[in-house]
């Protein structure tokens, strides 16, 4: 609802009250999802240029350059309320938005991301969630013909009741030819494409900007969309065919607060008319709240010049898909709605878009971290209880429902970096964050976050181009989650400067916690990053490598999978050293060793389980700190000549080798075979196959 | 020498099979759009994979139904050759092209990852190239690729050769753990009646550079063009 001192401060700028149409408007303009009235300050901070920023955040998708013939059009969105309410359909819808936030650039997709949060999968309601998901990820990704390549997994008490979803999608566009969502001349057209409009999804936006209630999965369905991926791919191929006419003068998808939020955004480098009545329809008597506010998806709008309209009607028929010319761009700078002969909207377009005056809140520190008791038990005991961890199990369960190779770009999705070949170069690609370091340290953790994302990129021999984000809080009245929400800006902005990454795009989903289970999710500012690398896929490094630790290692346990396991507590860790990422992507360029991962969820005894299980490795100093430490900025790397890591701050701690992994540390002694690491890594395989 | 590459509504392998027929196999091949008629301008028919319909009703029942599908059941009747690639083979099956079909997997979950088949037969213009009884790895994506037909007409298809590919493990092996699907005897590719029609769920334009994991895909594009290069 638009809060009494909204309406108050509305109705007194334009002198009378605020018709039923404008009131729904500014309930949906202005919620955070769509305003960022409760973050812009912070986003300001971050920095959003580069050498090969072509189009910054603030469009649809921002468009990065690649090479001279390809740009990048990349996108990040979460669509974490849908997901509770209807997991299947509010996550292929998720994927559904962020897909056509990338079309609308005149970009062809080619790959997906999904970094995903969920309570303890031993509990049946988190399994169901996570079940279905991936399955409407999967259904809808595959449909469409986008490869999903990566994700991440993190499960946790605080997401149950409110798990998340994240997508960032990638698309391809001549660096010359891509679209924007800013109209360019009074007196063209608006041609809606697409799915006709139905009474599903309304007031998603202002949905998306408030908790869930106890009984929100009955009483918030209908504000969950239903996606069709069959009428998306069409809308993917047509919009594709009307950019390719040059005709196109701006386009803009239909997302959060439906057309309202489409037209209006667009228009707003003048102004817009609308006539509701011209909007095909599937329902009978809609009226023109329903109208201007439904989140039906499979949506397009479209500014053309007024004689190019029949040729993209033509275009949209050839697809089999509906086409309406439903208004035009106007000079005067005002959003006009007419609805039976009558103006039912008649804003100055600026008050609407862009005109939600900041909300501030107060931040206030807080402290979680505890001093560290080494957990009792077997060495052994806990390297096996550290990879039955479902943060560090196996994915194949989720990932084989993915359609990965569609499109035949992907060369690699192992380990934590996709390599798809783009032009003479690879994509390479990576996502997520760790929620429970920045819990404990969100200034660290955000940082880290960016510095870990560099670390999977580098340890593919790539450059990172880019950042998108989605910054997925709980509700910010708390000054704690606020505090926490400004560090991790402050956190990702520095290191992101520090690297020289640009922060292109992303979003904001607040208000994540759950009455129902009485949970708060951990901070979760979840970054993607793509990156320019050569085109070598992962293979596992052969019997009698070397294997070498690069980086420091220091007592940092807190937040750890030890810590999750054990509560072991302990120091989150510090922020990460970033300049060994030169030195590792040279070394993956030259050829000069067979395999590189970075240490992080799990620490070395994860490393070591996925890319050299059968191997004898001797570690100097304290085992659980060498074994399950999370610091940053390491890197495990496997090389036959020890001396090409010469000049670089490493130990070399074993060599590949045929049998079991054997861990020689101090007085201590383990042997994990390789079907007891299988075996302990296949939690997630165990619990969800039938 | 002239490839169609049919796209339907849905279609999403349409310009992975073009890139491989244009790019890597180094022939002619032309996207046709499912509202357009094939014409008699073309060697052979490939029908790609994706999600025609968005596999509403049941994966390929509606593309079945188009006008254009007759125009590719009158060039497989005239001798020409057809490929129907995972939904291009779901769709040929329900158009009768070969006998048999594909429905939901075993596990009701779509299955993507790397698979060995087994060539069973080597007399047939999209398996000359492969020697008998050859493992290939070749990747599959799908969830409803359960092949299943009647004894009587799986006892035919033995006995005609016109079992194509079978699932198997990397020594060649027969076995229910290297069936992901539940296909009935493995079976994942299967000839017409005339052996000019091949229907198969494995993408083998997916395995047709060694860059993305195997070139062991190429070998059955190879085998078209020679055949039609015999102008048999």
């Amino acid at each position: 609802m638009v809060s009494a001192q909204d309406r108050g401060f509305l109705e007194t700028t334009l002198g009378r009250p605020l018709t039923a149409l404008e009131l729904a408007c500014f309930e949906n303009l202005w919620s955070e999802h769509c305003s960022y009235r409760s973050t812009r300050a912070l986003l300001k901070t971050l920095p959003t240029t580069g050498e090969n920023v072509i189009l910054g955040p603030g469009d649809d998708a921002a468009i990065v350059r690649f090479s001279d013939t390809c740009a990048l059009a990349i996108g990040m969105e979460s669509h974490n309320h849908p997901s509770y309410v209807d997991p299947y359909d509010g996550a292929a819808t998720g994927v559904g938005g962020i897909v056509r936030d990338v079309i609308s650039m005149g970009a062809r997709p080619i790959a997906l991301m999904d970094p995903l949060y969920f309570g303890p999968p031993d509990q049946e309601k988190n399994r169901y969630l996570f079940e279905h998901v991936v399955s409407g990820i999967g259904d809808y990704g595959n449909c469409i013909g986008v490869p999903v390549v990566r994700g991440e997994l993190v499960f946790d008490d605080s997401y149950s009741g409110n798990p998340l979803v994240n997508v960032v999608c990638v698309g391809v566009v001549h660096p010359e030819n891509y679209l924007s969502a800013r109209v360019k001349q009074p007196g063209n057209r608006l041609v809606l494409v697409g799915a006709s409009t139905g009474r599903d999804g309304l007031g998603g936006a202002s949905f998306a900007s408030r908790d869930l209630a106890e009984d929100a999965e009955a009483e918030d369905r209908p504000s969950v969309q239903i996606g069709d991926p069959f009428a998306e791919k069409l809308l993917i191929e047509a919009t594709l065919a009307m950019a390719e006419t040059g005709k196109v003068r701006s386009c803009r998808d239909l997302g959060a607060a439906g057309l309202a939020g489409a037209s209006s955004e667009m228009a707003s480098t003048f102004g817009a008319r609308i006539e509701a009545d011209r909007v095909h329809l599937r329902e009978r008597g809609m009226n023109e709240v329903e109208i201007m506010l439904a989140e039906s998806q499979e949506r397009m709008l479209l500014e053309v010049a007024p004689e190019d309209v029949p040729l993209m009607g033509a275009i949209a028929e050839k697809y089999d898909l509906v086409w309406s010319d439903i208004g035009e761009v106007i000079a005067a700078r005002r959003y006009v709605v007419t609805f039976r002969g009558d103006v039912v909207c008649d804003l100055p377009i600026d008050l609407l878009v862009g005109g939600a005056p900041e909300e501030p809140w107060p931040g206030e520190p807080s402290h979680h971290e505890t001093a560290f008791a080494a957990p009792p038990g077997d060495l052994r005991d806990l390297c096996l209880a550290v990879l039955s961890h479902p943060d560090v199990a196996d994915t194949t369960w989720v990932s084989r429902q993915y359609d990965h190779h569609v499109q035949i770009r992907t060369l690699s999705t192992d380990h934590d970096a996709a390599v798809l070949r783009l032009g003479n170069d690879a994509l390479v690609l990576s996502c997520g964050c760790n929620p429970r370091h920045i819990y404990l340290k969100p200034y660290e953790g955000a940082a880290n976050a960016v510095l870990e994302n560099a670390s999977n990129l580098a340890c593919r021999g790539a450059d990172p181009l880019c950042i998108v984000n989605c910054l997925n809080f709980a509700s910010p009245v708390h000054p704690e989650v606020y505090w926490q929400l400004s560090q991790s800006v402050a956190g990702m902005g520095d290191m992101a400067r520090t690297l020289g990454i640009p922060v292109v795009g992303g979003n904001v989903s607040l208000y994540n916690e759950s009455d129902e289970w009485d949970t708060r999710i951990k901070p979760t500012p979840s970054i993607g990053m793509a990156g320019r690398g050569p085109q070598i896929g992962y293979s596992p490094p052969r019997e009698g490598c070397v294997l070498a630790l690069v980086g420091e290692t220091r007592p940092e346990f807190g937040g750890s999978v030890l810590d999750a396991v054990t509560g072991c507590g302990g120091s989150a860790p510090t922020v990460g050293d970033p300049s060994l990422l030169g030195p590792i992507r040279d070394l993956i360029r030259t050829g000069a060793v067979e395999a590189v991962c970075d240490l992080s969820h799990g620490g070395l005894i994860v490393a070591l389980a996925k890319m050299a299980p059968a191997a004898s490795v001797h570690l100097p100093g304290n085992p659980l700190e060498q074994l399950f430490s999370e610091s940053y900025g390491r890197f495990l790397v496997a090389c036959r000549d020890p001396g090409v890591l010469k000049g670089i701050p490493c130990e070399v701690i074993g060599e590949v080798g045929s049998g079991p992994l054997s861990i020689r540390c101090g007085s201590q002694s383990l042997s994990l075979g390789a079907a007891e690491i299988e075996k302990a890594r296949a939690t997630l395989t165990r619990l969800m196959s039938y | 020498m002239r490839f169609a590459v049919v796209q339907f509504g849905g279609s999403n392998c349409d310009r992975d099979v073009h890139h491989v027929l244009e790019s890597v196999c180094g022939v002619d091949a032309d996207l046709v759009w499912y509202k357009e008629r094939l014409g008699n301008r073309y060697d052979a028919v490939v029908i790609p994979g994706g999600f025609s319909y968005g596999d509403y009703l049941r994966a390929g029942a509606i593309a079945a139904r188009t006008p254009i599908m007759a125009d590719i059941i009158g060039h497989a009747g005239a001798g020409g050759l057809v490929l129907g690639i995972c939904n291009g083979a779901q769709i040929g099956a329900e158009s009768g092209l070969v006998e048999g079909t594909f429905t939901m997997n075993s596990t009701p979950k779509f299955i993507c990852e790397w698979v060995y088949l087994r060539v069973e037969t080597t007399d047939s213009p999209f398996t000359s190239a492969y020697r008998q009884g050859e493992v290939i790895r070749i990747p599959i994506a799908h969830k409803e690729g359960r092949f299943v037909t009647t004894p009587d007409i799986l006892v035919r298809l033995e006995q005609e050769g016109r079992i194509a590919f079978i699932f198997c493990d990397e020594q060649g092996a027969v076995t229910a753990e290297s069936n992901p699907n539940g296909s009935l005897g493995n079976i994942t590719g299967i000839l017409g009646k005339e052996n000019n029609v091949l229907m198969m769920m494995p993408h083998p334009e997916r395995a047709s550079e060694d860059i993305v994991g195997s070139a062991d895909g190429k070998r059955l594009f190879d085998s078209m063009i020679a055949y039609i290069e015999r102008g048999e």
